[in-house]
């Protein structure tokens, strides 16, 4: 999957939900991954993470951390 | 089945709690109050002779064949216009009423042609009728005086004939077209003698303000107004109890049919969504079904570059098996999807997420709504609990001020837009919020109050404005919010819009629209102890910012206390038939029928057990993704059920692209659409009269849909369905659409009381249908909201990416228009090109003055993603630095233009904002030509096989 539109889609969840309190937006914007994004998109974004993760936004790549380390989606 | 379906009481039944009790030729009647003699009579069995009355209509009192005598009163009233009294003694039949009766009918028939016997309405003339039931032998006056008896006709509507010599100049046509319709395109000119129905300014029917419903061809009472099918083919001879095909109003109609074949299609006037009204596409623009463009066979073919190859139903199915499986083998699990259209019926889309889910493997199913009203879905379920609208249509009529917001009614949901005007031409106030002057805002007999002409893209900006002036000027329904909504959630949205930046003032630059105009309907819409109702369309969703949009207008629903009641409520007109069935019937990649997501172990244990698979854990890709996923190399298979996405989705190279990439396309539709162009297998689809199933319109109405003719191509699509899915190695053996319905309700809660038996038994129902609601929910949110407490949510306005400037400084919205539907795959193929036959581009006169265009002019329509070529028109319904196009007709091919800015919640892709410029030219663009020789390339069929 294109990393650059992955980025742009991440970012543009992030554009709504950074207007909450910073935890709550990052747990608003991981919960929105898992439940939209299919397993490549997001094992993709991971990948881009590895690669240094340019584009993504604060919020975005703290999303996709705990994304990372936890546990497939929830509804 | 057959229905006596035409029963007429004569006047509109009328809904009071009170009844009267009267006596009707000594029968005892009892009625609500308010209903006329002659309904009443007629509840009884007693016809009593009429021609200028219908119960569609409002009494009108002037043909003076509905009298009668009512005991101790003076003369003989007309029963049309008399109200039903408690002790009434009436006598609908008597020498004296029956001398008068005849009387009249000699006046009327001395000035009517008599060629009964070849007259078209011969066996449907309620004059004929008549003149049996009065006992008419002899016409005294003769004719040979001046008459209408030669007068010619206009048959400038392609659909049906107006001949003046038969009018009885009852305004039966004249009435329908300003109580059912609204449009006031008739009128009765002259007088007296003179008088003649005339449309408009007396034109022809083609030229005039008609809009080609067709009310005023239901209500005429002769051959006056009638089908020019009906004329060529004679009077049907059985019906058939269906649901229209077309948009989401989802209107009951009649087929009625000669053996095979359809002679018209009539609104039904027991239908609760369009009480027997109708519009020029589900009246009329069927002719698509039968059209020569029709393919009857299944094809295959290795590579788009070969001609397709007619092979039997056996071939095809295990061919697109047999592909499905192999690059599964090679790619795998995940390598293959479906995507559905929101015409397919209820049953089908179901049968296709479950054959994806099931025989697949995987959650790759979608459905069109991806690309219209997902984020209604979204933002609806966030707010409230429940991805669905709030009201039922009726609900308009209890509106005190009814909100617009991105969406022409008139156009796209005509026959709802028809009750609306009827509301507002009772005094409702109006507030549209378009940046087009769509016709809502000034027509005849109503007129907005406010016409927030916004900025395209500006949709949230203008909504916290809306919610500024809420919150800051006390406007609050703060028992409502307090005892609904969740406080805590309100609390942080009203600090967020009360904040100066959301104020009118502050955002007047950005939106356009002028902060006393946005005060001014601010307090309109929060005016206490007033219903205000919210109706939006596609101008809403197709943004950067839909869903936060749709979360803005719940916002200002909640706030305002305008919900869990008739009258209010936050409405979305459904762009197609069954939008909102598709996203019911769990088309969308994350989520099982009843909007549950695939991650909840309970809800997906239901489905495994039922469907004897395991089921994935994960969501799929949605439509954006799976183009995406094509042009990666990781998406090499898709079967697409009546949706031609290379024409409907946005930016056409790129989708066209991912369609190239994939290694096996089926298609399975009516017609060689765009998309088919990619194809590899062609599976024939069947027309809505060829099958069985439901529809669910915008308001969550369920109805039937049934099988008129047989499938043309031989299977109907659920059974195509049915076949691939058995070939690919999951059994599927439904017998019966019927069967599909049993297990939908067995496995989703909010249908659970959903059966064919129930829907034939009260004709439809809304859900949640199930043992707390038997008879389905018309409204929802009562006392309480489906989540609980309702959820405001913060709606930063986002201005979105798709910028203009110098290269790209005007702004394009796309929209559809009343006589073609979306893609025009079927309504191109019908006699409504007269009305719509080329898009066409809308640009403000100073803009086109700019670029030296004159008006019929081709131009250059360019942005960041394409060009296509189109004629421009002029005009200020637009405002300068915006331009507008349809999208029904492939050869421009608009999605070539925009772009895949889309929804950041549901990837709905954002085609009311592109960046273009506009210049003249005089050749078809790069893209156009090639299509053109692209379409000829892969349409070509070879020889039929044995």
């Amino acid at each position: 999957m294109d990393a650059e539109r992955l980025v742009y889609m991440a970012n543009q969840i992030v554009s709504f939900f950074k207007v909450y309190p910073e935890a709550e937006a990052i747990a608003a914007v991981e919960t929105h991954i898992r439940q939209f994004w299919d397993p490549r998109m997001r094992k993709a974004l991971l990948a881009h993470i590895e690669e240094g993760g340019s584009g993504l936004t604060p919020i975005a790549k703290a999303a996709a951390d705990r994304i990372r380390a936890g546990a497939p989606a929830k509804a | 089945m057959t229905a006596p379906f035409d029963t007429d009481f004569g006047t509109p039944a009328r809904d009071a709690t009170m009844t009267v009790t009267l006596e009707i030729d000594g029968l005892p009647v009892t009625v609500p109050a308010g209903t006329s003699v002659m309904r009443a009579a007629a509840l009884a069995g007693i016809k009593v002779p009429k021609l200028c009355a219908t119960d569609t209509l409002e009494a009108f009192g002037s043909c003076r064949l509905c009298l009668v005598e009512i005991e101790g009163r003076k003369g003989t009233p007309a029963s049309c216009t008399t109200p039903a009294e408690a002790g009434m003694k009436v006598a609908t039949q008597t020498g004296k009423l029956a001398k008068l009766r005849r009387g009249v009918m000699e006046l009327y028939i001395s000035d009517h042609p008599l060629d009964c016997l070849t007259c078209a309405a011969n066996g449907d003339c309620e004059l004929q009728d008549m003149a049996g039931a009065v006992g008419l032998r002899d016409v005294r006056y003769g004719f040979d005086g001046e008459n209408h008896t030669k007068q010619a006709k206009d048959e400038s509507n392609p659909y049906f004939t107006f001949d003046p010599s038969k009018c009885i100049v009852c305004s039966r046509c004249v009435r329908a077209c300003e109580e059912q319709q609204g449009t006031f395109a008739l009128t009765i000119e002259g007088r007296g003698f003179d008088s003649k129905v005339s449309p408009s300014a007396n034109e022809s029917f083609l030229n005039s303000e008609c809009v080609s419903c067709g009310a005023c061809v239901n209500a005429c009472p002769t051959a006056t107004l009638i089908e020019k099918n009906v004329i060529a083919m004679g009077q049907p001879e059985r019906q058939v109890l269906t649901t229209c095909a077309y948009c989401g109003v989802g209107c009951a109609f009649v087929a009625e049919l000669q053996g095979d074949q359809v002679v018209r299609m009539t609104p039904h006037k027991d239908g609760k969504a369009n009480h027997g009204h109708s519009c020029v596409k589900g009246r009329f623009a069927w002719g698509y079904t039968t059209h020569k463009d029709r393919i009857t066979k299944p094809m295959i073919r290795a590579s788009i570059s070969e001609p397709w190859r007619e092979v039997s139903w056996d071939e095809a199915i295990g061919h697109a098996a047999s592909e499905m499986k192999r690059i599964q083998a090679k790619y795998g699990r995940g390598s293959i999807g479906g995507i559905t259209s929101s015409r397919c019926t209820n049953e089908e889309t179901y049968l296709v997420q479950k054959m994806v889910r099931a025989a697949f493997g995987n959650n790759n199913t979608d459905t069109c709504a991806r690309v219209c009203h997902s984020p209604t879905g979204y933002g609806l379920k966030t707010a409230f609990g429940t991805s669905a609208g709030t009201q039922d249509f009726d609900s308009v009529a209890d509106a005190d001020i009814v909100m617009v917001i991105g969406a022409n009614p008139t156009d796209a949901h005509p026959v709802f837009a028809s009750r609306m005007k009827k509301r507002l031409r009772e005094g409702a106030k109006l507030i549209v919020i378009d940046p087009r002057r769509i016709d809502l805002v000034r027509m005849p007999h109503v007129e907005a109050s406010h016409h927030l002409q916004l900025r395209p893209g500006t949709n949230v900006a203008v909504l916290n404005a809306l919610a500024h002036v809420i919150a800051t000027e006390g406007l609050v329904n703060e028992d409502f919010v307090a005892e609904r909504c969740d406080p805590i959630d309100f609390k942080m949205w009203r600090d967020f819009v009360s904040k100066p930046e959301n104020s009118p003032e502050a955002v007047e630059a950005v939106t356009e629209v002028p902060a006393t105009e946005l005060r001014a309907a601010a307090r309109l819409f929060a005016t206490a102890g007033k219903n205000a109702a919210i109706y939006y369309g596609l101008g809403v969703t197709e943004h950067s910012q839909g869903t936060t949009t749709v979360m803005g207008m719940a916002n200002l629903a909640m706030a305002t206390g305008n919900l869990g009641r008739t009258g209010v409520g936050v409405n979305p007109l459904r762009g197609q038939n069954n939008v909102q069935g598709a996203c019911d019937m769990g088309s969308f990649p994350h989520e099982l029928p009843g909007y549950r997501h695939v991650s909840d172990t309970v809800v997906r244990g239901q489905f495994e057990k039922a469907w004897g698979v395991t089921l994935d854990a994960e969501p799929g890709l949605r439509i954006p993704n799976m183009f995406d996923a094509a042009l990666d190399g990781s998406f090499k298979g898709l079967y697409v059920q009546g949706e031609d996405i290379a024409q409907s989705d946005p930016n056409t190279k790129h989708v066209t692209a991912a369609l190239a990439a994939m290694e096996c396309v089926v298609v399975q539709d009516l017609f060689l659409n765009e998309t088919a162009s990619y194809a590899h297998i062609f599976l024939p689809g069947s027309s809505f009269l060829e099958k069985d199933g439901t529809f669910t319109n915008a308001e969550r109405r369920i109805s039937r849909v049934r099988r008129a003719i047989k499938p043309m191509a031989g299977l109907a699509d659920w059974e195509t369905t049915m076949a691939l899915s058995n070939a690919l190695g999951y059994p599927m053996r439904y017998t019966h659409p019927s069967e599909i319905m049993d297990e939908i309700a067995r496995l989703t809660p909010t249908f659970t009381g959903v059966s064919y038996d129930l829907l034939d038994k009260v004709g439809s129902v809304q859900w949640p249908c199930n043992e707390k609601a038997p008879e389905g929910t018309p409204v929802m949110h009562l006392g309480g909201f489906a989540r609980g407490k309702g959820k405001f949510m913060v709606t930063e306005y986002v201005p979105t990416d798709e910028r203009t400037g110098p290269r790209f400084p005007l702004l394009l919205t796309t929209g559809r228009i009343l006589s073609q539907y979306n893609v025009g795959a079927q309504s191109r193929r019908t006699e409504n090109v007269v009305w719509h036959d080329e898009d066409v581009l809308d640009i403000h006169p100073h803009d086109a003055e700019n670029r030296g265009i004159r008006e019929g002019d081709r131009v250059a329509l360019m942005s960041r993603s394409g060009e296509t070529t189109l004629r421009a028109r002029l005009s200020d319904r637009v405002q300068p630095g915006v331009v507008y196009t349809t999208f029904h007709h492939p050869e421009t091919g608009a999605n070539v233009v925009t772009t895949e800015y889309s929804d950041w919640a549901t990837n709905c892709p954002e085609y009311k904002v592109t960046a273009v410029e506009v210049r003249a030219t005089n050749r078809w663009s790069n893209w156009q030509e090639e299509n053109d020789g692209f379409r000829q390339l892969t349409t070509r069929i070879s020889a039929a096989a044995e």
